[in-house]
């Protein structure tokens, strides 16, 4: 089966920095990757190089068969089939939930104004706030505005979505309501890649966990295999952190 | 004033987003015409550029100065309102997949415009009152009106008093106008700013 994304031995350095050191994997249709590590590791470095909102140094990266990577590719056309979900939701603060949604259905595919309008509610009904269409996002919850950030990135039928720490900058309660959407989105068959350090979304729903530290992929694994039985003295110890951090009763929860 | 407006725009996007020749133009422009005196600029433009053969009426002189200086203020507001949104937006339209030209139209200016409004409403009552040093170059503008009317009736204190409540009222209106502009654009939700 043709692989929807391949990410080929990505390099990226700031300064003398080296953020990406070589990383490669690839994901199926459908499929959920869950990305894990300690912070400053380049997990978020990776997503951006992905769809080159960091252009990567060395490396290829491949979205249906197309290079994302290579330097005549159109650039617009092929993140417009990548979703991006920001940790901080980036909503256009001047646009409604409704406008944030159908903006770049408008602008980017040439959709008509009502038609996108129309998508655009469908949307937000499906991350359940088709009552808050006409709110603006300084008026919604931050758990309300990252549901619409995942809208916005479902507007424009992606083939991937990518969430960059999309839990982390909620508050514990709010965390549920988007958890929720993500999970409903991976069953739904939606391709995902996920760095976040949700053990209890990882493990019900990813496909694989994918361990990276200092910029390489020191392992990774089904979540059932790697949570129980790390095969890395790292991974290990960085399980062992993050569960004390985080406390068994979430990691069962969900 | 509107041909600063849109200058000044320019202006201020070759600043922010322009290469280094667009950059160093804009950087200059504005040196320029923020460094020397509104007067001399105005004179240099009406008894100045005839001597290379550009000759301007008295209005289209005082209108091509006034616009020319006021753009190089506004496009320093325009450029702070412009850095002040936040980089996160212009990120989120490029991960959409918009252009960098669909991004600024659609994403960034709209902000940027609302946060400039109380600068700009500043700008345009200076360069209201500083429409009367076209006088120097002889407009007939309500400052050289005024002179007129008090010599040919030597009641100069009422003329130029006159003049003063003609300027005062036309800023006020101007300024209760932007008011009511950045009222009706605010975002709801976002107070205070």
């Amino acid at each position: 089966m043709a692989l929807t994304l391949v990410i080929e031995d990505i390099h990226k350095a700031y300064g003398n920095l080296e953020v990406l050191k070589g990383i490669s994997f690839g994901m199926q249709k459908g499929d959920t990757k869950v990305v894990i590590g300690p912070s400053g590791t380049g997990k978020s470095t990776l997503l951006r190089c992905i769809n080159r909102l960091s252009p990567p140094d060395k490396g290829q990266v491949w979205l249906e068969g197309e290079e994302i990577t290579h330097s005549k590719s159109n650039i617009n056309q092929l993140r417009a089939k990548i979703g991006f979900v920001f940790q901080d939701f980036n909503l256009f603060s001047h646009l409604t939930a409704l406008k944030n949604v159908s903006i770049a259905p408008m602008k980017v595919m040439r959709m008509k104004k009502k038609e996108a309008a129309k998508l655009a509610m469908e949307e937000l009904e499906r991350v359940g706030l088709g009552d808050k269409a006409d709110a603006y996002p300084a008026q919604l919850s931050g758990g309300q505005q990252q549901r619409v950030s995942i809208a916005r990135a479902l507007a424009m039928s992606p083939k991937l979505i990518l969430f960059d720490e999309p839990t982390s900058a909620l508050d514990p309660e709010l965390i549920g309501e988007v958890l929720e959407v993500m999970i409903n989105l991976a069953k739904d068959g939606m391709t995902m890649l996920v760095v976040s350090h949700e053990m209890g979304f990882a493990r019900s729903v990813a496909d694989e966990v994918i361990f990276m530290e200092q910029g390489v992929i020191v392992e990774q694994g089904p979540p059932q295999q790697l949570f129980a039985s790390p095969k890395q003295p790292r991974t290990r110890e960085f399980l062992h952190k993050i569960t004390e951090l985080y406390g068994e009763e979430r990691e069962k929860g969900n | 004033m509107v041909g600063g407006t849109i200058l000044g725009l320019l202006l201020a996007l070759g600043r922010v987003y322009g290469n280094r020749a667009i950059y160093a133009f804009s950087t200059g422009y504005i040196e320029l015409f923020r460094g020397t005196p509104m007067l001399v600029q105005m004179l240099f433009i009406y008894f100045g550029l005839p001597e290379i053969g550009v000759m301007l009426t008295p209005v289209i002189a005082a209108s091509v100065a006034l616009g020319m200086n006021t753009a190089a203020y506004q496009a320093e507001y325009f450029r702070g309102a412009i850095q002040s949104t936040k980089a996160g937006q212009m990120t989120a339209a490029r991960s959409l997949g918009m252009s960098k030209a669909q991004a600024i139209c659609y994403i960034i200016l709209p902000q940027a415009l609302r946060i400039v409004i109380p600068q700009w409403s500043n700008e345009s009552i200076l360069l209201l009152k500083y429409s009367s040093i076209a006088f120097a170059i002889g407009v007939p503008e309500l400052m050289a009106r005024a002179q007129m009317i008090g010599y040919s009736t030597f009641r100069f204190f009422d003329a130029f008093l006159i003049a003063a409540f003609i300027y005062l009222v036309l800023t006020t209106v101007l300024a209760q106008l932007l008011d009511m502009l950045a009222e009706k654009v605010r975002i709801p939700g976002q107070e205070g700013r």
